[in-house]
């Protein structure tokens, strides 16, 4: 295994790309009791299109989610209470992006290492059980169309996308579910849990060679081939609308405003770009913007207020969210910043801090075994290595995060999705 | 892990855990106060005027230019409640000193920033400014008013505020809207001086500096913190039985898609002399985890809910389930949760299933050792329950529990209240 050190921020990773194709990343923590494994798969909502060998083939939506909630059953029972009668706290989750199994534990280490990657190697499927799943997920997506913050997001991401399938819900709909059987589970497993098409990252006090011993034991020796995806016709960088709005119960009106462009960066231009994306963000809405301070003061926003860049299925979006009586105004002020930065720069002092500041949290971020995990695995799918992040950081300049917000925040790029008080 | 508790002032004690563990240092200070109905609202509103502006950096763009420039440093407003006392002061957390490229000094920059903060608010004629105190109190009542956003957690509100009427632990976290409204900037002066006198101060701080240097460095900064009479009669009386004899009902309406349903039991006998271990595991095996009686047959056999899950609060002495389910399953739930209950009074459970609690309880403690935050709020709920084990100490309690433990606790538990969170039924349904 490759040895990688980061003395100045004071970590170690192991790292190795095993014969069957899957990355391992160890990240040894000594003197912690608890130990996280975090096992993915470059599989999320929106590959719903893909293409193996010669043939395309088009999956209803909802299936990456559906597959995840599947994969615990194993023909002798279910892989979450073998993981918890063991001592381990096990879950999982679905992104746009990825799939993760994961656990964290204070004993038995190992044994639930094994567990894990036994069940997500072996799939499992009776129509009766994916039935049953149909009536669990379908309660799980009418919960999740009670919640506000999810229906503003997605009106946001409809109006920015006219074929990718970020604009679709991750877990799909009770009618697109409704669509899945058995076969479709088995094939998609198939396709994206090859261990060419995933990764393995440990964090915490544990023997890196072990984790390689058990991983290689136990996962399937061949690479499978990498599945192509097709997220749709390129976007055009403009909102297909540029306002929607929805009512809902609530207390006061929320707002999601933002962009979205095509964006198919790898390595490090893809790690450079988010970099540079963070910093340009923060300096603009972060809390120690003139932006932030002025519309905090004038009550037009609350501490909800904040921006996040997001690059997931060949696409970008820049959303800036938070709850507002007077979104529209927002939107004005947004666009009327971002001009301002256009014709004066951002200023050099506040940039500068907020290069120190994004370091700082950095480095505390290296404690949260999960994000550490995640941003390991995800930075793997993407082919850059997210500990190079710190002297990225360090290199950054003021006018890489300017073009950033001229490239990005320009009027008729925006759209503003608003979800309002019913009356 | 050793803590090490001193007191630095009176009433204000300081919890401190030396540790070269972590990148991340933690360092909260919190004001105990007794939670009431014409407090609690002010008592929410305190830390987030405070973190407006101090004398010397009188508004929010150069705080946050400061913590920028102590690497992206934290100060986060905290108000929290256990059981019938409010908890309101300040989070901080900063990288350890040792993972910056300088030699600066990250902790006392911050500590001395925290103290400023409580200590020396910006004032005209001695009082707070009546612009920040407006602004800050319309956005609590945003806060207020915006529970109705979460229907899972403003359920178990509802739950709680019925169930609890005339108790203390009936009042919210942030308090109510109708006190809120009525606050000002004078009244909220008095009453911010008042809490700084006589509160019970709880400071924590974890990180790689020893105590001799957080002692020193924090009495240096609280200095000009007078104190009065410490209010220490504070604390929470816990109702042994339920409000009337029979379970109460309850429904409400309101345009949602998924109804949620809450139910809330007295623990009744077994908190005359709580032992916080076996309600632990008891907790774990009901509804607590993943392989608890409630998500193994509500939800996973039967598929009547997306979620049920329990939650006990250890101060008060009351249990609540809480699930998420289709409105024609409001009957079949119901029961189902109380078959489960009522499995474990007859001990209708395996060595494994109790084994399987013990385990995620021990184990979810002995974790929190690897988290400053997870530190900060273990040992501040220890410090105001007046409880003296450790996280791993009581780890291992918990899995010394027996099976007779986990069934007395089922079986001194009484259900007092249940509330449903329904979709708005169209009239004609209704008639026929």
């Amino acid at each position: 295994m490759r040895e990688l050190e980061y003395p100045v921020i004071g970590e170690k990773l192991y790292t190795d790309t095993l014969p069957n194709g899957l990355r391992l990343f160890v990240c040894p923590k000594p003197g912690y009791t608890k130990s996280y494994a975090f096992f993915a798969t470059d599989y999320g909502g929106a590959d719903r299109r893909f293409r193996l060998g010669d043939e395309w083939h088009d999956t209803p939506a909802g299936v990456a989610h559906f597959l995840e909630h599947k994969m615990f059953d194993m023909p002798d029972g279910n892989a979450l209470s073998v993981l918890s009668a063991n001592g381990a706290d096990p879950n999982a989750f679905t992104s746009s992006g990825i799939t993760a199994y994961h656990f964290m534990s204070t004993e038995g280490f190992y044994e639930n290492l094994e567990t894990l990657l036994t069940f997500v190697s072996t799939p499992y499927f009776t129509e009766e059980s994916v039935q049953k799943e149909q009536g669990i997920i379908g309660q799980e997506i009418r919960m999740v169309e009670d919640n506000p913050y999810y229906a503003v997001y997605y009106g946001l991401m409809q109006c920015l996308f006219a074929h990718n399938p970020m604009r679709e819900s991750v877990a799909g709909t009770v009618e697109s579910i409704a669509e899945i059987t058995p076969q479709t589970l088995y094939d998609c497993h198939a396709v994206f849990y090859n261990p060419s098409n995933m990764a393995l990252c440990v964090v915490g006090d544990v023997d890196a060679e072990k984790v390689r011993e058990i991983a290689l034991r136990i996962l399937p020796a061949e690479a499978g081939e990498r599945p192509v995806i097709d997220y749709g016709e390129t976007e055009s960088g403009l909102p297909l609308c540029t306002r929607v709005e929805k009512q809902m119960d609530v207390s006061m009106p929320m707002f999601a405003l933002g962009c979205g462009f095509p964006s198919a960066l790898r390595g490090r231009a893809s790690l450079r770009q988010r970099v540079n994306a963070y910093l340009a963000l923060e300096c603009m809405f972060g809390s120690s913007s003139p932006l932030f301070n002025r519309l905090y003061a004038e009550g037009l926003i609350d501490s909800s207020f904040g921006a996040e860049a997001e690059f997931t299925a060949g696409v970008g979006t820049v959303v800036i969210s938070g709850d507002s009586e007077d979104p529209e105004k927002v939107f004005e002020e947004v666009v009327r910043e971002a001009e301002r930065i256009g014709r004066e720069g951002l200023d050099a002092g506040l940039f500068a801090r907020i290069r120190r500041a994004a370091y700082g949290m950095r480095v505390r971020g290296l404690g949260r075994f999960g994000d550490l995990a995640y941003d390991l695995a995800a930075s793997a799918f993407e082919g850059y290595q997210t500990l190079d992040a710190f002297s990225v950081i360090e290199s950054a300049t003021k006018e890489e995060a300017e073009k950033f917000i001229a490239d990005t925040l320009r009027r008729e790029a925006l759209a503003l999705s608003v979800v309002s008080r019913r009356e | 892990m050793n803590a090490v508790r001193r007191e630095l002032l009176p009433g204000v004690a300081l919890t401190c855990i030396t540790t070269d563990k972590f990148k991340t240092g933690c360092l909260s200070v919190n004001l105990l106060t007794q939670l009431c109905r014409e407090n609690a609202a002010k008592n929410a509103l305190i830390p987030t005027v405070l973190l407006r502006g101090c004398t010397r950096l009188p508004d929010m763009e150069k705080i946050s230019a400061e913590l920028d420039m102590l690497y992206g440093a934290r100060i986060e407003p905290m108000v929290r409640k256990y059981g019938e006392i409010q908890s309101l002061g300040f989070y901080a957390d900063f990288v350890d000193d040792r993972y910056l490229p300088e030699g600066t000094k990250q902790f006392d920059g911050v500590a001395k920033l925290v103290c400023e903060l409580l200590l020396t608010p910006v004032t005209r004629g001695g009082l707070l400014l009546p612009d920040y105190v407006d602004s800050e109190r319309d956005k609590l009542l945003d806060l207020i008013r915006s529970r109705i956003n979460e229907k899972r957690s403003y359920s178990m509100f509802r739950l709680v505020e019925l169930m609890c009427c005339g108790e203390d632990y009936a009042v919210a976290r942030i308090g109510s809207e109708e006190e809120a409204e009525s606050i000002n900037y004078k009244k909220l002066t008095r009453h911010y001086r008042d809490l700084l006198a006589t509160a019970p101060i709880e400071i924590f701080y974890c990180g790689s500096a020893d105590t001799e240097h957080v002692e020193a460095v924090l009495k240096d900064a609280l200095h000009n913190l007078l104190r009065g009479e410490i209010d220490y009669d504070i604390g929470t009386d816990i109702r042994m039985n339920t409000l009337e004899e029979d379970t109460r009902y309850f429904t409400e309406e309101m345009d949602v898609s998924q109804g949620k349903l809450a139910i809330g039991w007295r623990l009744g006998d077994c908190m005359e002399e709580p032992d916080a271990a076996a309600l632990r595991v008891f907790n774990a095996m009901y509804g607590g985890d993943v392989t608890s009686k409630l998500f193994e047959n509500v939800r996973e056999k039967l598929s009547l809910c997306y979620f049920a899950s329990s939650m006990v609060d250890y101060f008060k002495g009351i249990m609540l389930v809480s699930s998420g389910i289709e409105f024609d399953k409001y009957d079949e739930a119901k029961r189902e949760i109380f078959r489960q209950l009522d499995a474990i009074r007859n001990g209708e459970f395996s060595e494994e299933e109790l084994q399987y609690a013990r385990r995620s309880t021990a184990s979810s403690l002995r974790a929190g050792s690897d988290s400053p935050g997870a530190l900060e709020s273990f040992y501040l709920g220890r410090n105001i329950g007046g409880w003296d084990w450790s996280n791993e100490e009581l780890a291992a309690l918990c899995e010394e529990v027996t099976r007779e433990d986990v069934i007395a606790i089922a079986q001194s538990a009484v259900c007092d209240a249940v509330y449903f969170l329904r979709g708005e039924q169209d009239e004609e349904a209704e008639e026929e």
